[in-house]
């Protein structure tokens, strides 16, 4: 044997290592880009600013970075407004050619930012949003929604009204896209008469005409779908008009999270909420999620936060595994499919139309034990549940 | 079906009321200076910042409120000695041109100050609850109230326009501005009096209103095109018709999001009443202003002679 040979191999290979470690640092010295686009203006702004917060945070606390490559947030505003919305989703995309985009908090405005993103081929990683267009006949290879799909929470809660025996609810939703979503879920799983089904102008801020219609009505519960500022000035108001002795009061997560709690106080108290996630879940990612978020911002993170903390996580997981190369979009692709991150909800999986198979849990509103008005979680609702519109979807291969 | 009727009267009272705060400084400005101020939104969103400010910072609703409007009435006086006051001679276009950009300047300062996210008020917390005003019907406290100063500011400004020397020359300034400077009457310091009290009527409205609905960067400008249906069915520079153009507002808004979509409901089914309700019913304050403007072109009660 020549002794020549080995050390010529192990050049050679040394060699190579060195060359290709060269060409990786060229693919990671750009930065990963990200276009959060979400609303953090009007009535719906304190939604946006948490979808920021958590997803901020997932990438502070892996220092900075996205599966290893440093990562580079371009946050905008879209105002609640489809129209801004897609406008600025063109400017992400053009200028400032983001590897990916998330945060949008409102469907009407998804839908808008959809098609110039999946077109530019950008993959859209929703943080909230998620529309039965999407998930049925207009699903998208480049949509993932690590959130939930529209429906799925106010099926949780038709589920729990009518095991909880009540036979006669009255429904008020907003006028947009996932205001007709939650009352076709919530109607699914509910089996007793609708007293009165209500659509408010998304950003209704007035609900007197509304509560006057209930007092007449006299149904025995109510079930809102209101996030943000809707379900605040709602809940305040349904409970100044001295409604709340004669009915009970139901909402999937978002009309009750510790935003809404945060501004309208103890008249909360008791209040049965549906949600994919709690900050009192106990696993591992939670724990590190709900301490560093109090610790980062100084109050408890809403399911919004969570979500968007998720997003962040589900990026992290696709860069990392495709080594950091974006180009190659199959690879990207198949990587987000297998969403290989501790979800902060636990288990977490995608179904065929890239939205999730998941539990939905029921929440109370009650203090703990440091005596904050807050969120518990009671139980499971649902376990591994998928959308409705899932068959509808001929997702290309 | 009555309780409901009187409950819809009451909130259609209290939208009239407040609306009747923003129409009436418009209209006097409108009919006396011949100006027309797309900034008096801003002023109402200032006013409204104000008082949210002042209560959180004092704890007291109603020492914020007193706090805010003079304030803003100060605001006001300011911006119109130094601003506005140079457009009196300008046409209409300018006018709107130059306070469109206040309006827009107003809005950035404010999200420059306070942020782009509302800010979330709670009434005083004796009034938060309900009251019973017969066997049978409660209503929300913090809205009687709201009706309660309501009513009392109009009272106020009726005794000001019709029973003080400062009120007969606001009116003689409006019926014919020309005659009223030929006889002797201060105009520079009136419309800046007139422009205080604008403004202060604007936060009153804003600070009421704060806690029911929500302060936040853009408040004005829907409101601003309620004020100016308003003005226009009551008639260019009359107080009298601002409030009844006002309640007329009001009340027909009221009615028309509980009624029409009742209506739709039985004629079409709840799907189709839940699509096309809203939107006949946010027409309705049109076809009313269109009605009568066709019968009474120069609105209800027209101020010039």
């Amino acid at each position: 044997m020549s002794p020549f040979r080995p050390s010529f191999l192990r050049n050679a290979v040394v060699a190579t290592i060195a060359l290709s470690a060269l060409a990786a640092s060229a693919q990671t010295t750009e930065p990963v880009r990200v276009g959060l686009l979400s609303t953090l203006s009007g009535p719906g702004a304190g939604l946006g600013v948490d979808i920021r917060d958590g997803f901020q945070l997932a990438i502070k606390l892996s220092a900075g970075k996205l599966g290893g490559r440093t990562a580079e947030v371009i946050v905008a505003d879209d105002q609640a407004n489809p129209d801004t919305g897609r406008q600025t989703a063109d400017r992400l995309i053009k200028r400032d050619k983001v590897d990916f985009m998330t945060g949008v908090v409102f469907s009407n405005v998804m839908l808008a930012v959809g098609a110039p993103t999946f077109q530019s081929k950008t993959f859209y990683i929703s943080a909230n949003a998620g529309p039965s267009q999407y998930a049925g006949e207009q699903c998208n290879p480049y949509f993932f929604s690590a959130s939930y799909q529209n429906d799925n929470m106010h099926e949780a809660v038709g589920k729990t009204v009518t095991d909880k025996g009540f036979k006669r609810v009255a429904l008020i939703a907003p006028n947009y896209p996932a205001g007709k979503d939650a009352l076709t879920g919530f109607k699914r799983f509910y089996k007793g008469e609708v007293a009165s089904e209500t659509y408010t102008t998304l950003n209704q801020l007035d609900y007197g005409t509304e509560l006057s219609k209930l007092r007449a009505t006299k149904p025995d519960a109510v079930y809102i779908f209101l996030p943000g500022g809707m379900g605040i000035n709602f809940i305040k108001q349904f409970v100044g008009a001295g409604l709340s002795k004669d009915m009970t009061l139901f909402g999937p997560g978002f009309s009750g999270d510790e935003d809404v709690i945060k501004a309208v106080g103890e008249p909360m108290l008791g209040m049965f909420n549906t949600s994919q996630w709690g900050h009192d879940m106990d696993n591992a990612a939670n724990r590190k999620f709900v301490a560093a978020f109090e610790k980062e911002y100084g109050r408890l993170p809403t399911l919004y936060a969570a979500q968007g903390y998720d997003a962040a996580q589900l990026m992290d997981a696709a860069v990392r595994d495709t080594k950091g190369k974006l180009d190659d979009k199959a690879a990207v692709r198949k990587a987000l499919e297998a969403a290989k991150f501790d979800s902060v909800r636990g288990a977490f999986k995608f179904n065929t139309n890239h939205f999730p198979i998941q539990d939905y849990y029921l929440r109370v509103i009650t203090k703990d034990a440091k005596g904050r008005v807050t969120n518990r979680t009671l139980g499971t609702v649902f376990k591994g549940h998928a959308d409705a519109y899932v068959g509808s979807c001929k997702m290309p291969s | 079906m009555a309780i409901l009727l009187l409950e819809q009267a009451l909130n259609g009272l209290q939208f009239g009321l407040m609306l009747f705060l923003l129409a009436a400084g418009l209209t006097l400005v409108f009919g006396i200076m011949d100006m027309v101020n797309l900034a008096h939104g801003s002023l109402y969103m200032v006013g409204a910042y104000l008082v949210a400010t002042l209560n959180l910072a004092t704890g007291s609703f109603w020492l914020a409120l007193v706090l805010g409007v003079a304030a803003t009435a100060t605001l006001g006086m300011l911006l119109e000695t130094t601003v506005l006051r140079r457009l009196y001679q300008r046409d209409h276009v300018t006018q709107v041109l130059a306070t469109f950009g206040i309006l827009l300047m107003c809005n950035e300062a404010v999200r420059m100050i306070w942020g782009a996210q509302p800010l979330m008020l709670n009434p005083p917390v004796a009034l938060a609850g309900p009251v019973e005003l017969f066997d049978g019907f409660t209503y929300p406290a913090y809205r009687l109230l709201i009706i309660g100063v309501g009513l009392a500011a109009a009272a106020l400004l009726y005794f000001l326009v019709v029973h003080t020397r400062l009120g007969m020359q606001v009116r003689a300034g409006a019926s014919n501005r020309e005659m009223a400077l030929a006889m002797g009457t201060d105009v520079q310091r009136l419309f800046t009096l007139v422009f205080g009290v604008g403004a202060a009527l604007c936060a009153l409205a804003g600070g009421l209103l704060g806690p029911l609905l929500a302060v936040q960067v853009g408040m004005g400008e829907s409101i601003l095109i309620l004020a100016f249906v308003v003005i226009v069915i009551g008639g260019i520079g009359s107080v009298r018709g601002a409030l009844l153009g006002a309640l007329l507002v009001g009340t027909v808004d009221t009615a028309g999001r509980t009624l029409i979509p009742m209506v739709f409901e039985t004629m079409v089914g709840p799907e189709a009443a839940a699509n096309a309700g809203p939107a006949v019913a946010s027409i309705l304050i049109y076809v009313l202003m269109a009605t009568v403007l066709f019968f009474k072109p120069r609105g209800l009660f027209p101020a010039h002679g």
